[in-house]
């Protein structure tokens, strides 16, 4: 595989929920070892793009889509894909924390568990916590229901638990929308040191968090027929400096209509 | 800022705060009545069976005269019969629930199956007892034994038991089993590790009511062929055996006061044995549910 080909490509993708569609002609790559920020206003198809990347939406009767999405050059969509496997490698942190009813500890070994990781867990365990600006909170309290955690600390754990599987990609849906200022900015931290060994998309609400950790910025917006469309796809610094569409630029500064 | 709509709010607090007084009323003297029945029924039971729950009563065989009649063997029948139709409907309906709810979910084969299971919860028991009589009893030639009794029994409860584990399973949020997936979890382990915990205590309290139902029908036993003079307790899977309500009801036909007395500490026995089994499941479920919110 050559160097620089993307880690997920889309190709003219298209989705529609029902009779409903909701994104169109989306062309994007996400680079290995990068930082891709989803940007655009609510409703415009961001979770359902993030979606398509480790086929989440497979559990939506009603999701259908055209076009195509590639992993590593592969076809995510093809029959012979076990979505599984592909879960597996592409981890998912999502916009409405949901910890498993069960201990802090259980729920972050859960993914290492059931892909039969052999090794020290508890290491394991603590090591993700920890990259999740979580230890000290929870360190003492590790049996603990998982419930018992604030919004925030829930949506951390959940972080936590994606990393513990160790996939190649990861994917968060506004991951820092729950947290406090110290904590996003240990996420954004963590984000930037796992953009070393991993890629990374994320989509957020939070121009400044997009133009802080982002490598590339993809906006979504939608026309006049309600279905977004990628307006712009480009580097961060190309995109928040110098972007070429007038209504990327509206967006970022904050001026509509 | 927006103009002010005109009109005014004319809240009327104390003809709220009435109505919420009234139905509160309301509520309560409803579950008055229905206590008060129960206690009613509990007292004249007590009053007349009390003496003779006692040890004798509990070892000895059914006998021709009054005060020598036990419950013995209707016991034991019972226990058997239930621990069979237990198990059976148990496992069968959690199953079939997981088939329909997170297998075939939604395509129009579950549907057709969901609206019968349905349709089968109110078929009168009798039909099932018919239904054992033909099936259990003659063609798979199991007599009229224990074996038989337990198996119409679970069918008969099994509707129960399956809409009941359908409910719980679909109270499970879809988000759990998102996360489980996200984290490369197959489907099985899914539901193993995820769904079916959470949605256990919902499932045992169906069992519970399974349960309770089976250990009071006689129709669908009489029909299949249950005795109602078992001098001996059941000894293996295919003896003949009688169970509490059929006894009971034997007791209650008789002329003889005596009988009258023992048909009364009948009752007493087998509202002792639904009642230990319901706190059972109860504590288990409470266990359960502890554990899971820590
Ligand atoms: N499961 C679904 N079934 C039907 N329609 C859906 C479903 N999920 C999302 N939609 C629709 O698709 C559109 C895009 O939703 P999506 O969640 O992708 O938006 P978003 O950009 O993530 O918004 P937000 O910033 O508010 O999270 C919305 O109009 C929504 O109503
Ligand atoms: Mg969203």
């Amino acid at each position: 595989m050559a160097e620089n080909c993307p880690i997920i490509e889309t190709r003219e993708l298209n989705v529609c929920y029902g009779p409903v569609c909701v994104i169109d002609q989306v062309n994007m790559g996400v680079e290995p070892n990068r930082i891709t920020a989803i940007i655009g206003p609510s409703g415009s198809g961001k979770s359902t793009l993030l979606r398509c990347f480790n086929r989440m939406n497979d559990l939506i009767p009603s999701f259908h889509m055209s076009g195509s999405v590639l992993f590593a050059g592969e076809d995510l969509y093809d029959d012979s894909v076990d979505p599984t496997e592909i879960r597996y490698q592409i981890g998912m942190v999502f916009q409405r924390p949901n910890p498993f009813p069960k201990s802090i500890f259980d729920n972050v070994a859960f993914g290492p568990r059931v892909n039969g990781f052999r090794g020290d867990l508890a290491a394991l365990v603590e090591q993700s916590i920890r990259r999740a600006a979580l230890w000290d909170e929870v360190k003492d309290r590790l049996k603990d229901s998982a419930l018992s955690l604030s919004g925030g600390q829930q949506q951390r754990l959940c972080i936590a638990r994606a990393l513990a599987v160790q996939p190649r990609v990861i994917l968060m849906d506004e991951p820092c929308s729950a947290l406090d200022p110290i904590s996003t900015q240990a996420i954004e931290e963590l984000m930037r040191e796992l953009s070393n060994e991993y890629s990374i998309v994320i989509v957020t609400h939070n121009m400044q968090q997009a133009a802080r950790v982002s490598d590339y910025t993809a906006f979504l917006n939608p026309r006049e027929d309600k279905i977004s469309e990628l307006i712009e796809f480009d580097q961060t610094r190309q995109i928040f400096t110098n972007p070429k569409d007038e209504r990327t630029e509206a967006y970022i500064t904050g001026r509509f209509g | 800022m927006a103009d002010r709509i005109p009109g005014r709010f004319d809240r009327r607090m104390r003809r709220r705060r009435l109505e919420g007084q009234i139905f509160h009323v309301l509520c309560l003297l409803s579950i008055l009545v229905g206590l008060g029945m129960l206690a009613a029924l509990l007292l004249n039971i007590f009053m007349e069976g009390w003496q003779r729950v006692n040890w004798s009563f509990l070892t000895s065989f059914p006998s021709r005269h009054p005060e020598a009649a036990g419950i013995r063997a209707a016991l034991f029948g019972s226990i058997y019969v239930i621990a069979v139709a237990g198990t059976l409907a148990f496992s069968f309906g959690v199953a079939a629930a997981i088939y329909l709810e997170e297998y075939a979910s939604r395509n129009w084969f579950a549907r057709v199956i969901q609206i019968n299971i349905a349709n089968l919860a109110g078929v009168p028991s009798i039909v099932y007892g018919i239904l054992g009589l033909e099936i259990f009893v003659r063609f798979l030639a199991l007599g009229k034994s224990v074996l038989a009794g337990g198996f119409t029994l679970a069918l008969l409860v099994l509707p129960i038991v399956i809409i009941a584990s359908e409910e719980a399973l679909r109270a499970v949020p879809s988000s759990i089993r998102e996360g489980g997936y996200a984290l490369g979890a197959t489907r099985w382990q899914t539901i193993w590790r995820l769904v079916l915990p959470q949605a256990f205590p919902g499932i045992l309290t169906g069992v519970i009511l399974a349960v309770s139902r089976a250990i009071g029908e006689t129709a669908p036993l009489i029909v299949m062929g249950a005795l109602t003079f078992v001098p001996f307790t059941p000894d293996g899977p295919l003896s003949r055996f009688t169970v509490l309500p059929i006894q009971i009801f034997n007791w209650v036909s008789r002329p003889q006061e005596g009988f009258h007395e023992a048909a009364a500490a009948g009752i007493i026995v087998l509202l002792v044995v639904l009642l230990s089994m319901n706190a059972l499941a109860v504590l288990l479920r409470n266990r359960f549910q502890r554990r899971m919110e820590g």
